[in-house]
């Protein structure tokens, strides 16, 4: 890889480790990853030339708990994210092209550039986007559990939202709903140390987010967010209690976000070496280990490398060339009827 | 310090007045108190007082010049001083005189402005802002400028004066179409606006341009009779007694204090009117106001039309009072000089026709009062009497009343309590 | 044709639409078991059974919340907040996600909810309890607000509201659930939502109210008809979309205008409809709009002084007396 920011694998390691994952779906979700690393520094340059405006939630640091977890459900399971959403829209499938329009503000945009970058969705996916509101997409995706249970799917929500959000209402109301109507909901916290510029202890009576759920005597398991096995196992647990109508159930992932909260984060909060530190566990570089360990030739990681920088490169010219959407757009889809 | 008389406001609703006539001219000394002009208001013209003394320094508009209430219309000043009207916005005719001096700072009268063509400027009616903007409503400056109506010459009865639509409508309706600019050019047949009802000009009729006084009965007469659901009651009053009194109290007393029939009638209406409240009253939409005092009006007729002089506290004071002061009102309204207190501040109104030897009529109410009594001749007719024919005094009277005030039956005894003051003439003495 | 109260023309309506289709489910505080603070989903419970009629706790945001996400993932959720007051608790989901959900992502998501809730004062509860301001909620793009004045409208509306693939609040006055009416039978019977009606015509003054203040109109108006003052009155019946055309038509004919409204005057109903007036019809206007509403005051417990805050047949007679005269 040509970035700087992931710390790459020492490609020390030969011997072939057995993961739960076939090797061609380690590398998919490796490309996965590596797409959402790539897909964000470009949105970065773009978004310093002007092109993309508005508020920017970075990803970066955070891919092996999005793609960890989205590898963990069925295709007809729920995905529902706050505002640093693009890690979870490409997870889901959504393709780079559709996410840099709809960054860019383009009619060929997943939402037809009307909802940027914190509001990514795709209901083919079964991705019900980036919700900007903090906590909102907790009762959200409460809702949409509620509406499974009653249809009787089988399908389970996964509900992602930050530290930060813990704190919110909607959280603890549909925490509490969620246990008393027997939901099939994971509710997913990615403890990524900080809500906005404040460490996570600053503001929470507990640093320990799983901690919140036992008072809605909901169960729950810790997650390291820079092992994406680790994620990948918990978050199938997790579904797997959701899917036999035990109810909600809590997977707090500890990971961390290299960049600010958003763009233009002077990030003198936090200090360098904290950053550093976090670094060298990159979860990319770590799961390259785990490629090699598994026996996959480093050409083809090589390989996979060069097809998501061209796939970005791609994605930007077909944003490039989408058009903004007519003025008249405006009037559309306010209402059904 | 000279200073600028402006245009006085001389009733509670005026809005601009005409400068009738200068009297005092320009140089000449004036007493606080003295006469200095006269304007013509809506309702009449009036004898303007200087409120302060001095020495005429210059007339700022030219006589038959109407404007707004609060415009410059005289400087009075001292003999020595030396004033530039020109500054104050006066007329050349008002700066001929003037020295050329440094002009007053501030002289707080910018809309005067320069005096224009006297024959482009048109007199309105209507109230007006304190800009000369014409106060109406959007919808009654459509319908007018529909039927090429000024707006400016209609008499507004909204709140404030506003010309409201339906005093658009009694204009359209009456078949009369003001105009802002003068009309009677024989040789330039007006157009006529299909909305009005056309009113076929012929060569041999005259068009005579409504006076402002005309406007106002207009106004006035329709507004009463479109609005007020009015109800009609006639009583035979015996004359006898009551001209015996009068010809009795005008023996003793010298010739200005000397009763009419009509004095005795203004009477034993207010003695009724103090009986009757609900007669003494104005409705007010969601409430009936009725008045503290009894001031009865009555109509004088002048060659231009029709005005109400008013006598106060009529029910307090004698016969005799009461003529002393209705003389003079009379004498000033035909000479078309009554002071603001003659005309306003009625609260029921009587109007006579007995002098032209009518024997019954109505009239129409004087808004916003509740009722008027209308008075018809007394004469001589055969009335049994102990079953036998003899000759008896009668007068008819008729009382016109607002149906949202009061009903029959109380305006049947309020006819009654006059017929009964009339019949029984020493009520009216005590 | 059936007599009915107000909350039973509601849990009629919401039955019939339970039976026709499946995915109407009921949701809120006290519908199921005790039948709704105002008994409008009694017997809804027995009937349809604990899956399509759910009592929550006390948490209006999650009320809201599950609401807009199971009606975007297909359900067609009818919630019940107790009042407009504590909806301001769920004001978030409301209008930053039940009004967007749909514009905001592409119109990729539908959210065909209903969210009832009761409004208006007159109960001596006190300010907090007492408020008016379903307006506040037609402000937003996205949301249909909707207030009928009476039993047959609640019944054509409610069933409307359910059956639009749009979020709408739907508004009910707290005083009025035991007013009876005549309700149409049929299943099917539906009212256009965005539809004002005409309830009563007369020349000289288009009378505007939605909701409670429809039925005070009609008494100042029958009050006013005794002097020969004749009214029109419109029951606006939904706030938006707002359907000016009967008012417009009105307005021209009589030239004035007074609006009728429970809640307060300052940026009100009264005042968009007047806004409108004037922009649409300046040249019929011939007097100013005048607008009847409660007193700008937060509304006291004590009875007199309550009553004497809100809007009366009295007020609204008086305030047409003062515009056409």
């Amino acid at each position: 890889m040509a970035t700087t920011t992931p710390t790459k694998s020492k490609r020390a390691a030969t011997e072939n480790a057995a993961t739960p994952l076939s090797n061609e779906e380690l590398l998919r979700l490796y490309k996965q990853m590596v797409e959402i690393r790539l897909f964000e520094e470009k949105c970065e340059e773009l978004y310093q030339k002007g092109k993309i405006g508005g508020f920017m939630h970075l990803y970066i640091g955070q891919e092996a708990t999005g793609v960890g977890t989205i590898a963990a459900r069925r295709p007809d399971d729920n995905i529902i994210t706050g505002y640093r959403d693009h890690g979870a829209a490409l997870a889901c499938g959504m393709s780079a092209r559709v996410a840099m329009a709809e960054m860019m503000g383009r009619v060929d945009g997943c939402s037809k550039g009307k909802g940027g970058s914190m509001h990514l969705a795709d209901i083919n996916l079964k991705f019900w986007g980036g919700h900007a509101i903090v906590g909102a997409q907790i009762a959200l995706g409460t809702g949409l559990a509620w509406a499974e249970q009653y249809k009787k799917t089988g399908a389970v929500t996964l509900a992602y939202f930050g530290d930060g959000a813990s704190n919110i209402g909607y959280f603890h109301e549909s925490l509490n709903l969620a246990k008393v109507w027997n939901l099939p909901i994971v509710y997913i916290c990615e403890n990524n140390k900080y809500g906005m510029w404040t460490p996570v202890e600053k503001v929470s009576a507990t640093t320990s987010m799983a901690h919140k759920a036992v008072s809605y005597d909901i169960p729950s398991d810790i997650a390291d967010g820079m092992d994406l096995l680790d994620v990948y196992a918990k978050t199938q647990k997790a579904i797997e209690h959701c899917r036999n109508g035990n109810g909600p159930y809590f997977l707090e992932i500890v990971t961390y976000r290299y960049r600010g909260h958003s763009m233009g984060d002077q990030r003198a909060y936090r200090t360098a070496e904290e950053i550093k530190k976090w670094q060298a566990d990159d979860p990319i570089g770590k799961f390259e280990d785990v490629l090699l360990k598994a026996g996959i030739d480093p050409t083809a990681i090589d390989a996979v490398d060069d097809e998501v920088k061209a796939m970005i490169e791609d994605a930007v010219a077909f944003a490039d060339a989408s058009p903004f959407p007519a003025l008249d757009e405006i009037y559309t889809d306010i209402t059904i009827e | 310090m000279a200073e600028i008389v402006p245009m006085p406001k001389l009733g509670f609703d005026m809005a601009e007045g005409t400068l009738l006539r200068r009297i005092k001219q320009v140089g000449e000394a004036v007493q606080k108190g003295d006469i200095i002009a006269e304007v013509e208001t809506d309702k009449a013209t009036i004898e303007v007082e200087a409120y302060l003394g001095g020495v005429i320094k210059g007339w700022v508009i030219d006589e038959g010049k109407t404007v707004p209430v609060g415009s410059p219309m005289v400087v009075i000043g001292a003999a020595d001083e030396a004033v530039d009207l020109a500054a104050l916005g006066g007329g050349p005719s008002a700066a001929a005189k003037a020295p050329a001096a440094p002009a007053p700072a501030a002289n707080g009268a910018p809309s005067a402005g320069k005096a224009a063509d006297p024959a482009a400027v048109s007199t309105p009616v209507a109230a007006t802002t304190e800009t000369g903007r014409v106060i109406a409503s959007p919808v009654a400056r459509k319908l007018a400028a529909d039927a090429g109506i000024a707006i400016s010459q209609i008499v507004g009865t909204g709140p404030g004066g506003r010309v409201v639509k339906r005093d658009v409508e009694a204009v359209v309706a009456s078949g009369v179409k003001p105009v802002a600019a003068p009309v009677n050019k024989p040789s330039v047949a007006a157009p006529v606006a299909p909305a009005i009802a056309p009113v076929a000009v012929q060569a041999e009729d005259q068009v005579v341009p409504l006076t402002k006084l005309r406007t106002i009965i207009a106004r006035r007469m329709h507004e009463s009779t479109s609005t007020v659901p009015a109800i009609y009651l006639t009583i035979e009053v015996d004359m006898a007694a009551a001209l015996n009194l009068r010809k009795q109290i005008n023996g003793l007393v010298a010739d200005d204090r000397k009763a009419s029939v009509n004095d005795l009638v203004l009477k034993a209406s207010a003695l009724a009117l103090r009986q009757f409240p609900n007669l003494n009253s104005s409705f007010g939409g969601d409430q009936i106001v009725r008045h503290g005092h009894v001031n009865v009006g009555f109509a004088v007729a002048m060659e231009a039309g029709l005005l109400t002089v008013v006598t106060r506290d009529t029910d307090a004071k004698s016969v005799s009072q009461i003529a002393a002061e209705t003389k003079p009102m009379i004498a000033r309204a035909r000479d078309g000089k009554v002071q603001p207190a003659d005309i306003e501040g009625s609260t029921f109104t009587v109007s006579n026709l007995g002098m032209f030897d009518i024997e019954h009529f109505t009239a129409i109410i004087n808004l916003p009062e509740a009722a008027i009594l209308a008075v018809g001749a007394t004469k001589d007719v055969p009335v049994v009497k102990d079953g036998q024919i003899t000759i008896g005094s009668r007068m008819k009277m008729t009382v016109a009343a607002d149906h949202r005030v009061t009903d029959g039956a109380e305006v049947a005894q309020f006819l009654q309590a006059i017929r009964k003051n009339l019949e029984e003439p020493l009520r009216l003495m005590l | 044709m059936t007599t009915l109260t107000i909350a039973k023309t509601i849990a009629t309506a919401l039955a019939e639409e339970m039976e026709r289709d499946r995915n109407i489910v009921v949701l809120g505080e006290e519908v199921a078991a005790f039948g709704g603070t105002y008994g409008a989903t009694q017997g809804l419970l027995d009937r349809f059974g604990p899956d399509r009629v759910k009592d929550t706790p006390i948490s209006e945001g999650i009320i809201a919340g599950a609401a807009v996400g199971a009606a975007m993932n297909g359900l067609r959720p009818v919630a019940e907040i107790m009042g407009i007051n504590f909806a301001f608790l769920a004001m978030d989901m409301i209008v930053n996600h039940a009004a967007k959900v749909h514009s905001m992502f592409g119109g990729q998501f539908r959210c065909p909810m209903v969210l009832r809730t009761t409004s208006g004062g007159g109960r001596q509860l006190g300010s907090t309890h007492s408020q008016t301001v379903e307006h506040l909620y037609a402000h937003f793009p996205g949301l249909k607000v909707v207030s009928p004045s009476n039993a047959r409208d609640m019944k054509g509306l409610l069933k409307a509201a359910i059956r639009t693939d749009d979020p709408v609040m739907f508004v009910e006055q707290a005083t009025m659930y035991s007013e009876k009416g005549d309700v149409p039978d049929d299943v099917d019977f539906l009212l256009p939502i965005g539809k004002s009606e005409v309830k009563r015509e007369g020349r000289h003054c288009t009378v505007v109210a939605y909701s409670k203040m429809v039925g005070v109109s009609l008494k100042a108006a029958a009050e006013l008809a005794k002097d020969g003052i004749e009214c029109t009155v419109i029951d606006l019946r939904t706030l938006r979309p707002l359907d000016m055309d009967p008012i417009v038509d009105s307005f021209k004919q009589t030239n004035h205008c007074v609006t009728v409204e429970e809640s307060w005057a300052m940026y009100g109903v009264g005042a968009e409809v007047a806004a409108r007036l004037y922009e649409t019809c300046l040249d019929y206007v011939d007097a100013p709009i005048k607008r009847v509403a409660t007193k700008d005051v937060p509304l006291a417990y004590s009875g007199p002084l309550e009553r004497y805050a809100l809007p009366s047949v009295d007020d609204v007679v008086k305030a047409v007396r003062e515009t056409v005269n």
